[in-house]
This record gives C-alpha cells, sequence and structure tokens, in this order.
C-alpha cells in the first residue's frame, strides 16, 4: 500500500446523505474478476446526468470528496472504493461513515476522514462559491485545510499509523503466526470443519 | 466481570489482545466465500505467493450471478460466467469445497451455512457480504467484511479489529396476526436509524424475540446491516439448540453434549450493562413497509406517504424529498393505494422454507392480479425441495406466480432478474436503494406475508385485506 501523509486537490461538495454502496457502484460493475478499472462504474446512475457534480469542471478532476452522513451505507463491496480510487478519490470526508466502508478505505489507501456536520457543511459552502478550491488532507496533524479553513477530522489511531507508514495488514498479522498455531491448538473439539461429508 | 453475549464470544477467540491502538487479533471459525468478493483476494494470494490457511474452515456457494431458470445451460452473460468459472478454478486451485449451479446444496451463502448445521452458537463467521449478519441468530458473531479482510482471513484465517460496542433492542410483548420477524426488523430501522448501530453489535432479546422460530430469528439478525450494525445476534437457546441438532455438521453424541453445555453459558449476563438500549413493543407492531429509498424510510402498512416538508431535519427531508422523486410518490398518499408491477419472494432475508409456507398460505385459491408478475426464489436448492415436496410449488404455479431455481436473483438483480427502468416491487429483500433491483426500478421492502397479499390485490396490502 502506498504511504499517505498529505494530500491537495480538487474538493467535491456531494450533498447527499446516505450514499450507500450501490450508489457507488451499481453491482453490474462487480462482475469484474481484475483489481483495476472501476472508475467507470463509479456513481454510474448519477454521471447519467449530465448537471451531476463530477460531470461539470472543475470537479470532473476532483481527489477529495465531501459527503454528506452515513456515506459508504448497505452492501459490503470493496469495489465501492476502488471505484473511488480508481477515479482519482484520495479522501473522503464526511460526518458520518459505515463501518465497513471505512475499513475497507482503511485497507486500501483511502483515508476516510471524519469531520464534523458543521465543517462539512462550510467545506460545502466554499467549494461551491469558489469551486476549484484547493483542499489539503494533512494526516499527521488530522486536519481538512481550505483556504482560511481548518477542519479537525477524526480517523482511528492504527489506521492512521498504517496509513503514514503504508503498511500491509497480512505482513503485520503475520508476524504473529506462533500465536495463531497455538490459538489453533486450543479449539474446541465440537467446532465443524467444511470437509465434505462421507456420502450417504 | 459480567459481560454480554457478544464480549462473551469476542473474547473467546482473541489470539492476542492489542496494546494501545493496535486492535485485538480475532480468530474466525468459518469463512463463507462467494464469487463476486472473492476473486481480487485469491488473486491476492498468488501474487504474494501465500497459501489459503484453513481450506478447511472454508466453503463456497455461487449465488449472486446464477440465472433462476435454464440452470443446465452456460450462463448467458459472458461476464457473469466469467466470474462464476472463476471462482470454480480457484476452488479447484485452493482446495475449497464448492457448491455449485445445479448442485443440492447449492443456494444464497446464508441459506446454505445454517442449513448444513456449519453455523452453530458461539462462532466467529464472516463473509465478504455485509448479510452476513444473519448467522448471530445462532448466538454466532457474524459479520461482513470487505474484500481486503477476505484476503486477510484467507492468508490467517483471523481479522484485526477493535471491539464493537454493544447495543441491546428489546422487544417484548406478543406480534398480532399478520405481523412478522420482517416488521419488526422494518420497525427497528425506522427507530433507529439507518446509522443508528453504527459501531454497535445488536442484540436482539425480550419474550417476542424468544418466541421466534430460527428462520423468523435470521430474518430478524440478516438486516442488522441496514440498521449500520456490525452484527445482529439473539442468545442460543433450545429452539436455537433443536434447529442445529441431526444437521450434517452438527456435533453429535458427546461432543453434542459438551457443546450444548458450552452453548448454554453465551447468554449476557443478569448484571452486564449495554453501551445503549432500545425497547420496543411488539404488541403495538403492524405490518410495516418502506416507501423511500433507504430501509429506514419505512412506515406501518396503515399509513400514508410522508410529507418532506414536515420533516425538521435539513439532511433528513432532502433525503425525503430525492427519495419521493425517485420513486415516483406524493406525499399523503396511502401506502395501500400504492399499485406494484412485480412481487418478489426470496432473498437471503425472507427466501427459505418459513417464508415460503407463510407467502403459500395466503396464495392458496387466489390469483395473482392481472398485470402483476411474482417470482419465487427460494433461498437454496434444498429449500426448493422441501417446497416441491410439501407441493408450494404447485400453490405458486396455480395462483399464476414463476417458480425458479436459487439463488440472489432480484435482490439484488446480477443476474438476468430486473426491474425495469420505473418499474415498481413489493420485495420480500433487504435494500430499497435507487436501482438495487435493476437501474430506474423502485422497490418496497415488505414480508412475505404483505409480498402474497400485494400480489393479488395488486396494491401494497396485508393478508387481512383479502378478506375485506
Amino acid at each position: 500500500m502506498e504511504a499517505f501523509t498529505t494530500h491537495t486537490g480538487v474538493g467535491v461538495p456531494l450533498r447527499r446523505s446516505n450514499v450507500d454502496t450501490d450508489q457507488i457502484i451499481p453491482a453490474v460493475y462487480l462482475k469484474r474478476v481484475t483489481r483495476s478499472g472501476f472508475e467507470d462504474g463509479l456513481f454510474a446512475a448519477w454521471r447519467g446526468d449530465e448537471h451531476f457534480i463530477l460531470n461539470q469542471e472543475p470537479f470532473r478532476a476532483g481527489s477529495v470528496l465531501v459527503a454528506g452522513p452515513d456515506f459508504g451505507t448497505g452492501s459490503s463491496r470493496e469495489h465501492a472504493v476502488w471505484a473511488l480510487m480508481d477515479y482519482g478519490f484520495r479522501v473522503v470526508v464526511s460526518s458520518r461513515f459505515a463501518d465497513i466502508f471505512r475499513g475497507n478505505a482503511g485497507k486500501q489507501g483511502l483515508v476516510a476522514a471524519q469531520c464534523s456536520q458543521s465543517d462539512v457543511e462550510l467545506l460545502w459552502k466554499l467549494l461551491e462559491s469558489e469551486p476549484g478550491t484547493p483542499v489539503t488532507v494533512d494526516l499527521t496533524d488530522k486536519t481538512v485545510r481550505a483556504k482560511d479553513l481548518v477542519a479537525p477530522f477524526e480517523i482511528d489511531d492504527y489506521t492512521r499509523w498504517r496509513l503514514l507508514e503504508g503498511l500491509d495488514d497480512i505482513a503485520l498479522t503475520l508476524r504473529h503466526e506462533a500465536e495463531i498455531s497455538a490459538f489453533e491448538g486450543n479449539r474446541q473439539t465440537w467446532l465443524p470443519t467444511t470437509d465434505p461429508l462421507p456420502a450417504v | 466481570m459480567s459481560r454480554t453475549l457478544a464480549e462473551k464470544v469476542w473474547e473467546a477467540h482473541v489470539v492476542r489482545h492489542g496494546s494501545g491502538a493496535e486492535p485485538d487479533l480475532l480468530y474466525i471459525d468459518l469463512h463463507l466465500l462467494h464469487e463476486v468478493t472473492s476473486p481480487q483476494a485469491f488473486d491476492g494470494l498468488r501474487l504474494a505467493n501465500r497459501k489459503l490457511r484453513r481450506p478447511d474452515l472454508t466453503i463456497a456457494t455461487e449465488d449472486h450471478n446464477v440465472p433462476t431458470v435454464d440452470i443446465d445451460k452456460p450462463i448467458a452473460d459472458l461476464v457473469s460466467r466469467t466470474q462464476v468459472e472463476t471462482l470454480r478454478r480457484n476452488c479447484a486451485e485452493f482446495g475449497v469445497r464448492l457448491h455449485p449451479m445445479g448442485d443440492f446444496e447449492q443456494g444464497i451463502v446464508h441459506v446454505v451455512g445454517p442449513q448444513l448445521g456449519l453455523t452453530q452458537p458461539g462462532m466467529t463467521v464472516v463473509c465478504g457480504d455485509s448479510h452476513t449478519s444473519t448467522h448471530g441468530a445462532f448466538g454466532a458473531l457474524a459479520f461482513g467484511i470487505g474484500t481486503s479482510e477476505v484476503e486477510h482471513v484467507m492468508a490467517t484465517q483471523t481479522l484485526p479489529l477493535r471491539p464493537f460496542k454493544t447495543m441491546a433492542i428489546t422487544v417484548e410483548g406478543d406480534l398480532g396476526p399478520g405481523v412478522t420477524a420482517k416488521d419488526v426488523i422494518l420497525a427497528v430501522i425506522a427507530k433507529i436509524g439507518t446509522g443508528g448501530g453504527q459501531g454497535y453489535v445488536l442484540e436482539y432479546r425480550g419474550s417476542a424475540i424468544e418466541k421466534l422460530s430460527m428462520e423468523a430469528r435470521m430474518t430478524v439478525c440478516n438486516m442488522s446491516i441496514e440498521a449500520g450494525a456490525r452484527a445482529g445476534m439473539i442468545a442460543p437457546d433450545d429452539t436455537t439448540f433443536d434447529y442445529i441438532q441431526g444437521r450434517p455438521h452438527a456435533p453429535s453424541g458427546a461432543e453434542w453434549d459438551k457443546a450444548v453445555e458450552y452453548w448454554k453459558t453465551l447468554r449476557t449476563d443478569d448484571d452486564a450493562t449495554f453501551d445503549a438500549e432500545v425497547h420496543i413493543n411488539a404488541d403495538e407492531l403492524t405490518p410495516f413497509v418502506t416507501w423511500g429509498t433507504n430501509p429506514g424510510q419505512g412506515l406501518p402498512l396503515g399509513a400514508s406517504i410522508p410529507d418532506p416538508g414536515q420533516i425538521a431535519d435539513e439532511n433528513e427531508r432532502v433525503a425525503a424529498e430525492k427519495a419521493l422523486t425517485y420513486m415516483g410518490l406524493e406525499p399523503g398518499t396511502p401506502l395501500r393505494d400504492i399499485r406494484v408491477d412485480t412481487v418478489f419472494l426470496g432473498s437471503c432475508t425472507n427466501g427459505r422454507i418459513e417464508d415460503l409456507r407463510a407467502a403459500a398460505d395466503v396464495l392458496k385459491g387466489k390469483h395473482v392480479a392481472s398485470g402483476v408478475r411474482m417470482l419465487v426464489v427460494p433461498g437454496s436448492m434444498r429449500v426448493r425441495k422441501q417446497a416441491e415436496d410439501e407441493g408450494l410449488d404447485k400453490v405458486f404455479l396455480d395462483a399464476g406466480a414463476e417458480w425458479r431455481q436459487a439463488g440472489c436473483s432480484m435482490c439484488l438483480g446480477m443476474n438476468p432478474d430486473q426491474l425495469a427502468p420505473g418499474e415498481r416491487s413489493a420485495s420480500t429483500s433487504n435494500r430499497n436503494f435507487e436501482g438495487r433491483q435493476g437501474k430506474g426500478g423502485r422497490t418496497h421492502l415488505v414480508s412475505p406475508l404483505v409480498a402474497a397479499a400485494t400480489a393479488v390485490r395488486g396494491t401494497l396490502s396485508a393478508p387481512a385485506d383479502l378478506e375485506n
């Protein structure tokens, strides 16, 4: 995973709450077996509308999405994170994220920055009145900055550390392989396995 | 120290406690796979030259993409076919047991696990699918994960996680006639909202929950994710043990006795405290349906479409306005006057044998309204077989409904079962998101009883409406 310390890019105000993962990428785009090219499915239903924010300059080149509360609800599809990143987003700002989405974002290096709703409103107003305003997201001091606005955001310390270091979760866990094996040696004997049953 | 059910199951699976900001490392007892969220995870293993650690704790089924007609023929949609074939190749390469299309044990992953007896109390169960919360009905800690986490479980059989908060949802009293587990959970979501459960494991308890059958409990836990929760759980009891006993992967003999002895300890201690509590009176509940585009936008069937102008919160008002525009509905319209084009009975929420029986009971001797199509899609091939043994297929066919093969089907329309733009459905599934059942499709979430009555009358209805 690529390390993330700070990022500056075009902020995109998305005035919608409950942006579920079916809106971020509809199910028909989930049929691929590869890990790239999901940008064409991003907000597919809304992008058909020429007035949609990502169809307008300068937001087309956005990399910091500022959305309403309950972003990423619904399906666990990590494709939602891939679609945002493949399009070019590095950060999503919202006052509340769905748990699975936030977890997926942290694994892939997309920063899910949780700001207060009042700061989200201020960012919306700024980005709408002055489109193209650069937004800086700084993971070291946990702030979102745009012009005079400085909005603190929350992200859990462990995810922040992993993002700053660009560390891969699996490699970190495998350092504890001996403990996993020891745990396995003590599991209850009645627990099921999926080994095929003998034919009756 | 006294603990909740969720905390007991968590503690029993901690491989190592994290220090400071570091999460706990949790052992996973059962990993379920399907074709949509696994291919990139298998690829990740191959790229890093890693092994699948425990194929014997892993099982796969084909469900999201599978057609529900002509399953003896190759899948017509080439991209779907590739995804299903990729799962077959991956399972063969890594030694994973797979139930493919046409197999007797094939079906929706959350129907297959419980019916095989693989889901048991006190286990940790994960799947790259948010409706994994279903398995919590057995007192298991079960939750959906993303593809990176799928790969992590494949490689390590563990997940780094921070403890969840706990919320008690206490439902006391008796459900009236025609009121089901689906109405309970839709009412819970409407009450706490789509973000109300965020960060929590919900424990459903109280006399109304204890009286539910195992399948009804699965319906309740299934939709915990629609309230934003990581998982839903119900303490195991005799209903749970009776359901598991004798299933293919259930323990037997002395192992069964040892297991039951342990399972009986899986209850929230009397003096344990939850981080949050919600109370619902079962006696007051009536059939519940959704009117909007998220599962929290629901009301009793006797109500009318709300007026967004009356909603104080700005975000909720805007969301309601957008929802009504998308749904093509006017404020003040009685929900019972809403005409549907399609009725979908199925999904991991309501595609089990009791759901089919309940709907068949309503449909018996009646006919689907003209201009309405009804799809009945069993949750698994085993459910389908049982329904046929009981003659339910005849009831559905005689009523003019379509009797299909097993799979996720129109719940999310990854196969050909989709709504056309503007088409309106009454659906026993779990999500009424924009475009969920097909681009431009409009979804009302309902119980199997409401689905069947709606099919007969052509407008959103409860079985009691058929008697008038």
